[in-house]
């Protein structure tokens, strides 16, 4: 990212799309290679083989026991194994495997967490929905540790639906500039574990007010007011009155996202507040999103730097925000995630700098 | 902690039966799930036309939160945003993704569309019932194998004692090929309801869930 490089490119898959398309998709025989040294990549499903490895890595070293009674696991996913609809796949790997409910076990089971897991599954805000969770029965007193996984796979049930919706971009998306013209897809995947224990912690960042809420306008397009992403901005905002340093948007590049975001961070006032997008770097992995770029958010306050919006450069929203274009070194204490998706949802949730 | 919030109104469509605070208001038996609750939207006169275009998933929902509500002035007592969606299922919206797998089954026969791709999110169905009701609080689909009262329970009061949510529709709305179910609660923070029927705990809300399986 400091070298200013994207994942998403130009490709030609024909299990996913009839024709080419630009995402940012993993290398299958890089995947299955770095999965073989955790177990049998026959086995498990693409989706599992990333959620897996990216649980296990979260894990190791961090001191946590998944067989803890305090001890939770959080999938965030959209789609989950949804090629296990088609029938090579549910021939291989059996029918259940299709359930989300069935997904999150696997890893369970996989990693010996007592409790059973849950799976939020809340559009393009999951992610984000899913760390505001974890954070919430943690202060609820239900839990001490939390691990959030989120993962979504680039398939053709998703792509042939962006495709349906035109909101698909001709070239690598490019957030809040004036030439945007749709969203990049992208898959991967992203844990965070949440802790109680200051023994576990070694990011020096705390979750922070969270809130959610909904447009009550269209389950397909975001209110044109930014009235839902406006109430949960503000709703974090009354509650933890702090001076934001910067905002991670969900900048999809799409024309109606980034309108409707810079409207809703300007009614809340955060209009020169430093924003950026990190969908030029890795497309929108969906209900792995909001994990993803939480982490990011982390890593940001973490080592002090402000990264720049991949695919920006000139000004293409109605109300200016401050688009940050290239890298910057500081401090950092505050940082506002904020997401919206399809059914009107909307976040904003803060992390701060302890 | 605060108090722990009241149930105020219960309502179970499953097995071709409509119940709403224990009281059966339709039954109609052997008709498949989709003509089972077209039937239920004409049978209490709905006038709501958006219903024809919703998949079953969100028709089911939004029925029930319709009966839930209905004549009862709950919801005009909260402002929109302290009124949450909080729902529940197995099966996400596997009906519907179903429907648009088939759509893309043949290169030679390839019609996706949006008006069915928009349905394949779970969460769909709470947008529906917020943009019907104006609810603009925070709407949070979670999926688990089966009912989870005590989790459903423990999300909420969190939700209450933190003052984010003043009222709250939860409950568990399921479907898949010929099985569907839902039971949906309206749920009060306040400890002293007009008429409400029962405290918000998990023990309650998994004994009306049990009820008339």
């Amino acid at each position: 990212m400091l070298a200013d490089k994207t994942g998403i490119r130009l490709t030609r898959d024909e299990k996913i799309a009839p024709g080419p398309f630009y995402a940012s998709l993993l290398d299958t025989s890089m995947l299955q290679d770095q999965f073989a040294t955790l177990d049998d990549p026959g086995k498990f499903t693409r989706f599992e083989q990333l959620a897996l490895l990216s649980v296990h890595s979260a894990l190791s070293g961090a001191g946590i026991e998944p067989a803890d009674p305090k001890t939770l696991f959080i999938l965030s996913t959209t789609k989950g194994n949804i090629d296990i609809l088609q029938k090579e796949n549910e021939r291989k790997f059996g029918k259940e495997r299709v359930y989300l409910w069935h997904t999150a076990r696997l890893i369970q089971h996989y990693f010996g967490f007592r409790n059973e897991p849950v799976v939020v599954s809340n559009a393009c805000i999951s992610g984000v929905q899913a760390i505001l969770t974890g954070a919430r029965l943690i202060r609820a007193g239900l839990y001490e540790n939390v691990i959030i996984n989120g993962t979504d796979i680039i398939t053709e049930f998703v792509m042939s639906g962006f495709s349906s919706f035109k909101s698909l971009s001709n070239g690598p998306c490019r957030p809040f500039d004036k030439t945007r013209d749709g969203l990049s897809l992208g898959e991967g995947s992203g844990t965070i574990i949440l802790s109680k224990n200051p023994s576990h912690i070694d990011s020096h960042v705390i979750v922070g007010e969270g809130f959610s809420s909904n447009d009550a306008n269209h389950i397909s397009g975001p209110s044109r007011t930014g009235e839902g992403l406006f109430i949960a901005i503000e709703g974090v905002m009354k509650r933890s009155p702090v001076t934001v340093d910067f905002i991670s948007a969900h900048g999809t590049a799409t024309s109606y996202n980034d309108e409707m975001e810079s409207m809703a961070i300007t009614r809340a006032g955060l209009q020169t507040v430093p924003v950026n997008s990190f969908k030029g770097y890795w497309g929108h992995t969906l209900g792995a999103a909001g994990v993803i770029e939480s982490v990011m958010c982390v890593y940001s306050l973490r080592e002090k730097v402000l990264l720049h919006t991949k695919g920006y450069h000139d000004p293409g929203v109605t109300n200016p925000v401050a688009v940050i274009d290239k890298v910057i070194h500081r401090e950092i204490s505050h940082c506002l995630k904020i997401a919206s998706g399809f059914g009107g949802c909307n976040i904003a949730l803060l992390f701060h700098k302890k | 902690m605060t108090n722990s919030g009241f149930i105020s109104r219960f309502c179970s469509i499953r097995n071709n039966t409509v119940v709403v605070n224990n009281k059966t208001e339709f039954f109609r038996p052997d008709e498949k799930p989709e003509k089972f609750l077209t039937g239920v939207y004409q049978h209490f006169a709905i006038q709501y036309p958006k219903f024809y275009k919703m998949d079953i998933l969100s028709k089911l929902g939004f029925l029930s939160v319709e009966l839930l509500l209905r004549d009862t002035g709950l919801l005009e007592k909260y402002a929109g945003h302290k009124t949450g969606i909080i729902l529940m299922n197995a099966s996400s919206s596997l009906d519907t993704d179903r429907r648009h797998q088939e759509s893309i089954l043949d290169r030679a026969n390839y019609f996706p569309s949006p008006a069915v791709f928009v349905y394949t999110l779970p969460n769909i169905m709470i947008g529906e019932i917020s943009i019907r009701h104006k609810i603009t609080g925070e709407g949070t689909f979670f999926v688990r194998e089966r009912f989870d009262a005590s989790f459903l329970v423990s999300y909420i009061r969190q939700l209450f004692d933190t003052g984010i949510l003043q009222c709250c529709i939860t409950g568990w709305t399921e479907t898949n090929g010929d099985d569907y179910e839902s039971v949906m609660y309206f749920v009060e923070k306040t400890d002293r309801p007009m008429d409400g029927i029962a405290n918000f705990d998990a023990a309650t809300i998994q004994k009306l869930y049990d009820k008339v399986k």
